[in-house]
């Protein structure tokens, strides 16, 4: 045996041979332990009483570990870890920078809020069917999706958080629920499909799916590969997931249709997965060809943002106007990833920070004002802010928020878009985020209008109503979230441009998967 | 041979997309299953395919020998496969409920989520 082995090539320069010390775990801790805890709710299914007990605790856990992880990534840079010992690029690696682990971040945050709502929203019979570990196995899903750097690695988290998805939209199997699970389950399918069809051409032209490895290989040569098409691959496919025009038809049949706590986790969470993904390949690994798609992508931002203002317009029902406010925001990412350059990307990201924490909190907020008043729609809400001004008053600051007023949080992207499409003479496109916002700010003014202010119809003297403290709970927490971030912008500020810039030019990143440098 | 497969390619993606832009549910639900299927043979394509060079690393070399199918895209499928499997057995159910819930499997009829004659906001105070 001693005399073969000496002629096979040096095994160190492949394999991890030293053990892992143990604050190198941390970089997948986020992901282990969701999965940890979904098992653990899998095992005692039938005990519901006991899911929120490990579910809450385990989330709060979670939330630490991915701050912890962005601590070190910021302190630090950016931080790898490789599977079953293979070094890249043949092992999968986990390959965390500024970008993912604030992404993680928020992502656990709103998912911790999201199981303290569910203990007032989330009945015994759909704890039954599983709510609690599909809340964690989504929360796998999308951590890896943020934590992987591995392109095919990033197709397997999609499915993760796709099927935990499907089981959190059919919880309860009302009819309508099966309606939009259907246009929901068969669209989103298609686009993971097809986003794995531009994984298995970047794999024939590149030969690796480490995202470090193709970042260096797209550098080297790009003459004669056919990457524009490959890229227009990933913008369809990512497109899909994010829910922009044209294909963002599914996203207004589905959203409404779940418990709300659920359609607050998925508004969070499900559409920005899509951007992040479209930020990840189009910019750090095809910045190029990002450049040259960048027309069509302005288009389908700025169609995605005015069709998403329109439609929050015309809507009665509360939940179905904030599925269209989701997909107006994701025009605004959109807008950024097109504009590129630090300003653009930067922009987009504290976006999708922003809508993370902001959407969950506005459909949770609906669902707490459906609860006083015993309705989604526009024509029997009312009278809200008589029985409940504490709510009134979070709802508002949640609607500053989502126009893009200030003092919130929603201010501060819009601002660096609007900036950075001047900067570049695109004063059409600054036109259109500033109308976008105009438009919002008219849809959710109508809303604490009639559902707020007005009083109740035959119904004068309706007393105070209290709410659910484990309900009101996260709202605030998420509504502090985005009032602290509104009024110091600086820390956030600072982080995004480091990841935008660690984006574009990520070396770090690359030194990080190979710390020997290339091969 | 990867010209023929490339050929059987196409034609399970054409097959596909003309079942998926079908009004009914059964029917998309098998273009959506032949999609898959293309999408496998396509990757498993671009793989190389050849019997004649066994991917057998020999002793004293540290990499294939010129020619030999690549592995890698072959265990990308197996997973992929996995997956799609998965997703078809959950749609197939979820077809088959709406079907008995909704009593219909024509998308121009499943608008209980999305009624017809949704109101509109109240024009006035």
């Amino acid at each position: 045996m001693a005399a073969v082995s000496t002629k096979i090539a040096d095994l160190s320069v492949a394999m991890v041979t030293a053990p892992v010390a143990i604050s190198e775990w941390l970089v997948v801790l986020p992901v282990a332990l969701c999965i940890l805890l979904g098992a653990t709710l899998m095992m005692i299914r039938d005990r519901i009483s006991l899911h929120p007990l490990v579910a809450i605790p385990g989330l709060a856990a979670v939330v630490l570990v991915d701050a912890a992880l962005l601590w070190k990534v910021v302190t630090e840079g950016p931080v790898t870890m490789v599977m079953g010992r293979w070094l890249p690029p043949f092992g999968i690696a986990f390959s965390v920078d500024i970008l993912g682990a604030m992404l993680a971040l928020a992502a656990a945050i709103v998912a911790l809020a999201g199981s303290l709502y569910a203990l007032s929203d989330i009945n015994d019979s759909a704890r039954r069917y599983g709510f609690f570990p599909f809340l964690l196995l989504l929360l796998a899903g999308v951590s890896g999706a943020f934590l992987t750097g591995d392109i095919f690695n990033l197709y397997v988290w999609f499915e993760v958080l796709l099927i935990s998805s499907f089981g959190l939209l059919v919880l309860g199997s009302e009819r309508e629920q099966i309606d939009g699970a259907v246009k929901y389950a068969f669209l989103n399918l298609v686009g993971t499909t097809l986003f794995l069809i531009a994984v298995g051409y970047l794999y024939a032209i590149f030969g690796t799916l480490n995202m470090a490895d193709i970042a260096m290989k797209v550098k080297e040569g790009r003459e004669g590969l056919p990457l524009v098409t490959l890229s227009a691959l990933f913008l369809f496919a990512f497109g899909m997931k994010a829910a922009a025009f044209p294909v963002n038809f599914w996203l207004p049949a589905s959203y409404h249709t779940p418990r709300v706590v659920v359609s607050a986790v998925f508004a969070g969470l499900l559409t920005k997965v899509g951007v992040y993904a479209l930020i990840r390949v189009m910019v750090m690994l095809l910045p190029a060809e990002r450049e040259e798609l960048s027309l069509m992508i302005v288009v389908a931002a700025v169609a995605t943002m005015l069709t998403g203002a329109a439609g929050a317009l015309a809507q009665n029902d509360v939940r179905r106007l904030l599925g269209y406010l989701v997909i107006s925001g994701i025009g605004s990412m959109l807008a950024g990833v097109a504009l590129g350059g630090p300003g653009g990307i930067s922009g987009a990201i504290f976006y999708a920070l922003h809508s993370i924490v902001l959407m969950t909190a506005l459909y949770m907020a609906a669902g707490l004002a459906a609860r006083i008043s015993g309705s989604y729609s526009l024509e029997s809400l009312g009278g809200i802010y008589r029985q409940n001004a504490p709510l009134a008053f979070v709802t508002l600051a949640l609607f500053f928020a989502v126009s893009g007023l200030p003092p919130f949080s929603g201010f501060w992207p819009k601002v660096i878009l609007v900036k950075a499409s001047l900067d570049i003479g695109a004063w059409w496109l600054a036109g259109v985020l500033l109308l976008t916002g105009f438009l919002t700010t008219i849809a959710v003014g109508r809303v604490f209008l009639l559902a707020y202010w007005r009083p109740k119809a035959g119904d004068d003297g309706a007393p105070a109503v209290s709410i659910d403290r484990t309900a009101f709970l996260p709202v605030l927490l998420l509504t502090a979230l985005v009032s602290i971030f509104g009024v110091l912008p600086e820390g956030l500020l600072r982080l995004t441009q480091e990841a935008a810039a660690g984006l574009e030019n990520p070396a770090a990143y690359v030194h990080s998967v190979f710390p020997g440098g290339a091969k | 041979m990867e010209a023929v497969l490339a050929v059987v390619v196409g034609i399970f993606f054409a097959a596909a997309i003309y079942l998926i832009l079908s009004k009914y549910i059964v029917r998309i639900l098998l273009g959506v299953a032949i999609l898959g299927n293309a999408v496998n043979l396509l990757l498993f394509t671009s793989g190389r395919l050849t019997r004649e060079v066994p991917p057998i690393i020999a002793e004293g070399i540290d990499a294939l020998p010129a020619g030999a199918a690549n592995p890698l895209p072959q265990a990308l499928i197996l997973t992929a496969i996995v997956i799609s499997f998965s997703f078809f057995a959950f749609l197939l159910v979820l077809t088959y409920r709406a079907y008995q819930d909704l009593k219909t499997d024509n998308t121009d009829d499943m608008r209980i989520a999305e009624p017809i004659k949704d109101p509109l906001p109240p024009l006035g105070y």
